[in-house]
């Protein structure tokens, strides 16, 4: 890669959960200890299940959580230390999607008015005249009718307002895009609309995205790399060909073989890694590996250090186990 | 002779807005220990089928035309004197012959009430049994749907379980009177990939031990693969294909269909996803014709006037769609 | 199969060609688009009671207007002459005892009730909202003083400050509005601020963030928006609290002063002469009685209007 446009290095979020002013001090470690850069005009999936601190990991680079740790760096910058200017210009390029299209539209105002409103608040374009011609313009771009705009979100299917979710932030011309799960609350057949509506864009307009989801199936379609984070870590690293035909970590094979396969034959034959349990908490993580209380093939070891991230050729996993050799 | 008997039924809505029309004339039967997968999207109208089917229906919905005969009894309203002996019927057979698995198994489960009470009562409701058989029973259950140490659980509230556990409690209070019929409204939605794979297998093994048949309502087709024997689609209120599993994913006749498998993405091939366009269709003003015709890729000046009927393909295969009748004409036109 | 060969007999070759993609309808939303006031006001027109409670208001208000204005008499204009009457064509409500036309004086004193209700209610919107927004949306420390603020302000009744106010500022209508919001937009604030804390962690707050609203934007905008309906439901049901308040007030005798009379004092007046015409206290008391009984009423419709519970949405 020659040129990263984001980069996070070493970040850890952590959230202080005591109860009352004299209990003991309670910390969740969501994320801890994350490294993982992204190019221009690159995807990269983020994938674990709830819990895992994928989301944390999304929201904490658009300043929504602070970090705790660790720093991350847009275009080479710090961006804890940006200027006023700099950092204007940061919260345009910087962009998110999320994940409830039911919950992330303000129910009392029109689609035109939430497309417009970052325009306004930027100053983009310069009478709302011209400001409403771009809102049905970019209305039109993301496959809705440009009448919608005097619509309120209610009257509008998930799919619907997910796309009317993304004309909100392409009002902005962004250059990064956070997509936190903006698939996992749709249908199927909505789902891949919106995968191929987002590379689209990003073919168009050249944006990179953080492709922030809980399971392997789309994220693989739209990725050119993929991390798998659990508990807080990321686990396993590398191109999405790399990490879907041959999967390192024992999580990973998990996550792969849990995907429900639309093909009885194939779905009968697979054969299934069952995973015992579930996710632990991170209030108070376990020492040492993090998926040593499910992991298949754990061994004494993996109780006591945590393991490092091992560098495979540009496929990096952390696992005592893993590696080609295995 | 079948289980569940669903003829022509028609649920409308009435709303400020106007009668919505969620399910339209729609007729399937279910088998003994017979597995159904019932799969469309929100707005498809499977969950209200169902809902229609336990007299689960919101106050404002009904249903307008139709028969449900469950057990060879019918157990539609209409059927009863009053809305009160209906109402006493359906709580007799529901949790009982006929028990539901929900999305949400926080709106199910009662917060302040100790999950091992919620069972025995479940229990209790329908048999008779003294308190300590049925906390044994209960117990017995919980091991079953496979929570761990159940004996200290029993005493738990549902706040202290992962959503997982919750949804296996919910299975343990579906099985435990043995119910001849198991309806799951989307009971894996809610939950990551791994604990879905989890839930999905059990319901599986509990369907096989138990010997009942199951109704799964889901949007995702690759849920329903390894699991259903037959399976139905549902879109904008009607059926649109039916048949057993290998001709749904094999040979797929409604474009609707096809356009669902090709827009799951395949793990196991590296297709490029073909996504069908577009939303579905607003059951305010259903189209007149075949309700996919805006987002079909094939559709023809007739779809949007009249609703095709169900071809049958084979004795378990049935699909509606003008094409098969476009087909023979043109064969005709040049033979 | 041969019924549905039969039913297709009659279409032409031509039906069976493919429909352009400009003749498909794939966004179509067949739902009327109204605006939220819009929806809640066609719910409110449902509700019998409340479309009643608001007639009867609009009634009240509109003779309390005209009704000083076209009539012969003023509010203190004796005429001894007539102490006492009964409804006649000349005084449709009769005189008091010192020969004031009761309707006249009845009216004014819908003109101060109403003035004190109204504007109390929207002081306590605006302070409370304010407050209670500013609360919830910092959060932290900040939150913390302003609601230990707000405990100290609530530990002493509301009738202490309402009468002190009035021993200090005197009696007029200034002090007891002034009196009436001390202490009352602390249920106002106390509501704002737990919705503003479970709106601001909803993601289209965040959304907001994100694309680099400001707080104020974000808490007005975004937030305070979207709990309108508790709101205004809580500022309906005021009107009324302080309407009985000043009347309580004045009807023990330490309300608005003489001779501008406001329904409180009207029965305090009527009081003296209950033994002999005990209709005098009826026209006061049967004012306050219908006109806080149809503002609960409205406030009751205003509340379902704009609960989204009941919007039906499928």
């Amino acid at each position: 890669m020659a040129e990263a446009l984001l980069t996070v290095d070493h970040v850890k979020t952590y959230f202080d959960v005591t109860k009352g002013l004299f209990s003991k001090k309670q910390i969740v470690k969501a994320v801890d200890d994350v490294s993982f850069s992204i190019g221009e005009g690159e995807t990269y999936g983020l994938v674990g299940e709830s819990g895992c601190g994928k989301s944390t990991l999304g929201r904490t680079l658009v300043q929504i959580y602070p970090v705790t740790g660790g720093k991350i760096y847009y275009k080479g910058r710090d961006i804890d230390t940006l200027k006023k200017t700099d950092r204007k210009e940061f919260t345009r390029e910087v962009q998110m999607i999320f994940q409830d299209p039911y919950a992330s539209l303000n129910p009392r105002m029109t689609v035109g008015e939430i497309i417009k409103e970052p325009m306004e608040i930027h100053k983009i374009l310069d009478t709302s005249q011209q400001r409403e011609e771009r809102a049905a313009e970019l209305l039109k771009l993301v496959g809705l009718k440009p009448d919608h705009i005097r619509r309120y979100p209610h009257e509008f299917s998930g799919g619907q307002r997910q796309r009317i979710s993304i004309a909100r932030t392409l009002a902005l011309n962004p250059r990064f895009i956070i997509c936190d799960e903006p698939i996992s609350a749709l249908d199927v057949s909505i789902q891949a609309q919106i995968i191929n509506l987002l590379k689209e864009i990003q073919s168009d307009l050249k944006i990179s995205y953080l492709f922030v989801a809980h399971d392997l199936s789309m994220v693989n379609y739209i990725s050119d790399r993929i991390g798998v984070m659990y508990l807080g870590h990321l686990v396993e690293e590398g191109t999405a060909d790399q990490v879907y035909s041959s999967p390192l970590h024992p999580y990973t094979r998990a996550l792969l073989s849990a995907v429900p396969i639309p093909d009885p034959d194939v779905a009968k034959a697979r054969r299934k890694i069952h995973l015992e349990g579930e996710l632990p908490t991170p209030l108070n993580p376990p020492a040492g590996c993090p998926f040593k209380g499910r992991c298949p093939s754990a061994t004494e070891e993996c109780g006591k250090v945590r393991p490092e991230m091992k560098d495979y050729g540009g496929h990096k996993v952390a696992c005592f186990h893993a590696g080609p050799s295995h | 002779m079948a289980l569940l008997d669903v003829k022509h039924l028609t649920v409308d809505f009435n709303t400020d807005q106007g009668v919505v029309h969620a399910v339209r004339d729609i007729s399937f039967s279910v088998g003994e220990s017979e597995a159904v997968g019932i799969v469309g999207e929100s707005g498809s109208g499977k969950s209200v089928t169902m809902y229609s089917v336990m007299g689960l229906l919101a106050a404002n919905g009904g249903i307008r035309e139709g028969s449900v005969v469950f057990g060879g009894k019918e157990i539609t309203e209409k059927a009863y004197p009053s809305r009160k002996a209906y109402q006493a019927e359906m709580s007799k057979i529901r949790g009982n012959e006929m028990s539901m698995i929900f999305q949400d198994p926080m709106t199910f489960l009662n917060p302040v009430v100790r999950i091992g009470k919620q069972i025995t009562e479940v229990i209790k409701n329908h048999n008779k049994v003294s308190d300590a058989q049925a906390k044994e029973q209960a117990v017995a259950l919980m091991g079953q749907v496979g929570i761990p140490s159940p004996h200290e659980r029993f005493g738990q509230y549902p706040h202290e379980f992962s959503g997982g556990m919750r949804q296996r409690i919910i299975i343990a209070m579906a099985l435990a009177n043995s119910p001849r019929l198991i309806i799951a409204d989307e009971p894996t939605t809610a939950l990551d990939v791994t604990i879905q794979a989890q839930v999905l297998d059990l319901i599986k093994d509990m369907k096989e031990k138990m010997n009942s048949s199951v109704i799964m309502i889901t949007h995702d087709l690759g849920v329903v693969a390894s699991l259903c024997d037959r399976i139905i689609i549902m879109y904008g209120g009607k059926i649109v294909e039916a048949g057993d599993a290998r001709e749904i994913f094999y040979q797929p006749r409604h474009p609707y269909t096809m356009g669902l498998l090709k827009c799951v993405h395949n793990p196991e091939k590296k297709d490029k996803l073909t996504p069908i366009p577009g939303s579905p269709p607003d059951l305010l003003k259903p189209p007149a014709g075949c309700p996919f015709v805006d987002r079909c890729s094939q559709a023809m000046r007739i779809c949007k006037l009249r609703m095709p009927e169900a071809e049958t393909y084979s004795e378990t295969h049935t699909c509606s769609c003008w094409l098969e009748e476009a087909g023979k004409r043109k064969g005709e036109n040049h033979g | 199969m041969t019924q549905t060969e039969r039913q297709t007999e009659d279409l032409d070759d031509s039906m069976f060609v493919k429909l352009e993609d400009s003749e498909k309808d794939t966004e179509f939303i067949a739902m009327e688009s109204k605006t939220y006031l819009r929806d809640a006001w066609d719910c409110f027109k449902r509700n019998r009671l409340a479309l009643a409670g608001l007639i009867f208001l609009l009634f009240m208000i509109i003779l309390a207007v005209l009704v000083p204005i076209l009539s012969p008499y003023t509010y203190d204009s004796q005429n001894l002459d007539v102490r006492n009457a009964l409804p006649s064509m000349a005084h449709p409500l009769g005189t008091d005892k010192l020969g004031r036309d009761i309707l006249v004086r009845l009216m004014f004193g819908a003109r101060i009730s109403l003035l004190v209700g109204f504007v109390a209610a929207f002081l306590n919107l605006i302070i409370g909202v304010v407050y209670g927004g500013i609360s919830g949306f910092v959060g932290g420390k900040t939150d913390m003083v302003m609601m230990r603020v707000i405990d100290c302000i609530y530990s002493i009744p509301s009738m202490l400050y309402v009468i002190l106010i009035m021993m200090v500022f005197g009696s007029n209508i200034g002090s007891v509005l002034l009196g009436i919001c001390v202490s009352s937009w602390i249920g106002m604030a106390r509501q704002v601020r737990t919705q503003v804390q479970t709106l601001k962690q909803q993601e289209f707050a965040l959304a907001a963030y994100v694309i680099g609203a400001g707080k104020l934007r974000i808490l007005f905008k975004h937030l305070i928006i979207n709990c309108m309906g508790p709101i205004i439901v809580s500022t309906t049901l005021m009107v009324p609290e302080a309407i009985f308040t000043e009347s309580f007030l004045a009807f023990i005798g330490i309300g608005i002063s003489l001779p501008q009379a406001s329904w409180g004092t009207l029965a305090s007046e009527a009081r003296s002469v209950i033994q002999s015409y005990p209709l005098q206290i009826v026209w006061p008391v049967l004012a306050i009685c219908l006109t806080v009984l149809s503002l609960n009423f409205i406030g009751d419709g205003v509340g379902e209007a704009l609960d989204p519970k009941n919007r039906q949405e499928v």
